[in-house]
């Protein structure tokens, strides 16, 4: 369903990687390699579409992305280096300002029910600029437990978990997979995921 | 597509009340700046009469520049700009939004508070009326010129002076036509060219400003 064909990226005037291709079908998990600055979250952005390839092309169901533009953006659910979440909001709005914005509507219930889940029980009406880090990362985590479209892209999601919050996380990708969901990751953490087809590939090797 | 509008204004909005420093701030120096004439000048009413449109259009034009780097800045810095740009609905629809609630957090705000300043400069009745009629067509488009600038210097450092000069020779039309629908109400000529001018700035720059800022945040993104 998703496939890059020898993507190439450039940044400043140094090449970063050149020939990256690969396939990707439902149920299955691309976990991107590299050490850092190898590239993962410049070909995540590529993926995603904010950035452009200098060379090569990526395609979604056999179209290239940049022509299904906003089809493929409701496919796709992208996680980046950052929370995504505003300080001046409590957890519980910003959970629902960032479901509507993104055009799927969340009620209150789902949303709370979200934020119990990934135990910020108690935390939901307290503005997010006094959370900790890692429950920041909680928050932004929350949007992937009512997530159903088919494609994650999810650059580094277990920076700042504990363990036990990691594990979640490692099952709500698995049971994406399950449901037939497509994911790309990276991540220099050591984790299981618990369901579908896992795949490495690595930049720079 | 409705619905993703009055989302992003509300959004901004109650983010612009959780935040009132900002919003107060952009405020107050524009009350200072537009009392500082008087002081300066004395108190010749002949001359602050004639000083006055131009003293508060300027004004009003350095208030909102103070607040356009924060359009899209604090978005970027913790991605929630992504997010909105990756969002299956056209980014220009958002854009619009987000203009909005500049307007109605700073342009609005600016709008109301001017009368009450004009008559520091001894403004007729009527002068002060069409100087709120002008305000309140002109400053949107301050907005919206301003969303292109502010998308353009996005994550640059020293944005905030580069946002300046891209942007203020642009606002120099606004300038020109607000101040002189003043002038003309208060000597007592037609002021309503002046405020249909005003208001074409406006209908074209609603049009084409949210287009040319979702390319700009595109290509700052990038």
């Amino acid at each position: 369903m998703l496939e890059a064909s020898q993507l190439e990226c450039v940044r400043g005037d140094r090449r970063l990687f050149a020939g990256v291709s690969f396939r990707l079908e439902g149920g299955e998990l691309l976990n991107l390699q590299g050490k850092n600055g190898a590239g993962k979250t410049s070909l995540l952005r590529m993926l995603v579409g904010l950035a452009q390839p200098v060379a090569g092309e990526i395609t979604w169901r056999g179209e290239p992305i940049r022509k299904l533009a906003e089809d493929y953006r409701a496919e796709l659910c992208y996680m980046g280096h950052h929370n995504a979440i505003k300080e001046e909001l409590t957890p519980l709005e910003n959970l629902l300002a960032s479901a509507r914005l993104a055009g799927e509507p969340l009620s209150e219930e789902q949303a709370l029910e979200a934020l119990y889940a990934v135990g910020l029980a108690g935390r939901e009406d307290l503005q997010a600029k006094y959370l900790s880090q890692g429950q920041k990362r909680r928050v932004a985590l929350a949007r992937l437990i009512h997530e159903r479209r088919a494609l994650w892209v999810l650059d580094e999601p277990f920076v700042a978990l504990d363990v036990a919050a990691v594990d979640m996380v490692a099952g709500l990708i698995g049971a994406h997979l399950q449901r037939g969901g497509l994911a790309v990751m990276t991540t220099h953490q050591a984790v299981t995921i618990p369901a579908g087809n896992l795949r490495e590939y690595r930049l720079g090797a | 597509m409705l619905d993703l509008l009055f989302a992003v204004i509300a959004r901004d909005l109650k983010l612009a009340l959780r935040r009132q420093a900002d919003l107060v701030s952009a405020l107050f120096f524009f009350i200072i700046v537009v009392s500082l004439f008087p002081l300066g000048v004395g108190p010749e009413m002949d001359m602050l009469r004639k000083m006055a449109p131009g003293v508060l259009w300027v004004a009003a034009l350095l208030a909102t520049m103070l607040t356009l780097p924060r359009l899209f800045g604090d978005d970027y810095r913790d991605g929630t700009l992504e997010q909105l740009v990756l969002a299956p609905q056209p980014l220009p629809v958002t854009v619009l939004g987000k203009m909005a609630a500049h307007w109605l957090s700073s342009g609005l705000p600016l709008t109301l508070l001017a009368p009450v300043l004009g008559l520091q400069f001894d403004l007729s009745a009527d002068g002060l009326l069409v100087l709120t009629l002008a305000l309140l067509v002109g400053t949107p488009s301050l907005s919206a010129i301003g969303a292109i600038g502010a998308a353009l210097t996005l994550g640059l450092r020293g944005g905030g002076v580069l946002v300046s000069l891209l942007v203020l020779p642009l606002y120099i039309p606004v300038l020109i036509f607000g101040a002189g629908a003043v002038d003309a109400a208060v000597s007592g000529l037609g002021f309503e060219a002046h405020l249909s001018l005003l208001g074409a700035l406006l209908a074209g720059s609603l049009f084409f400003a949210p287009w040319a800022t979702a390319a700009a945040l595109k290509i700052s993104l990038e």
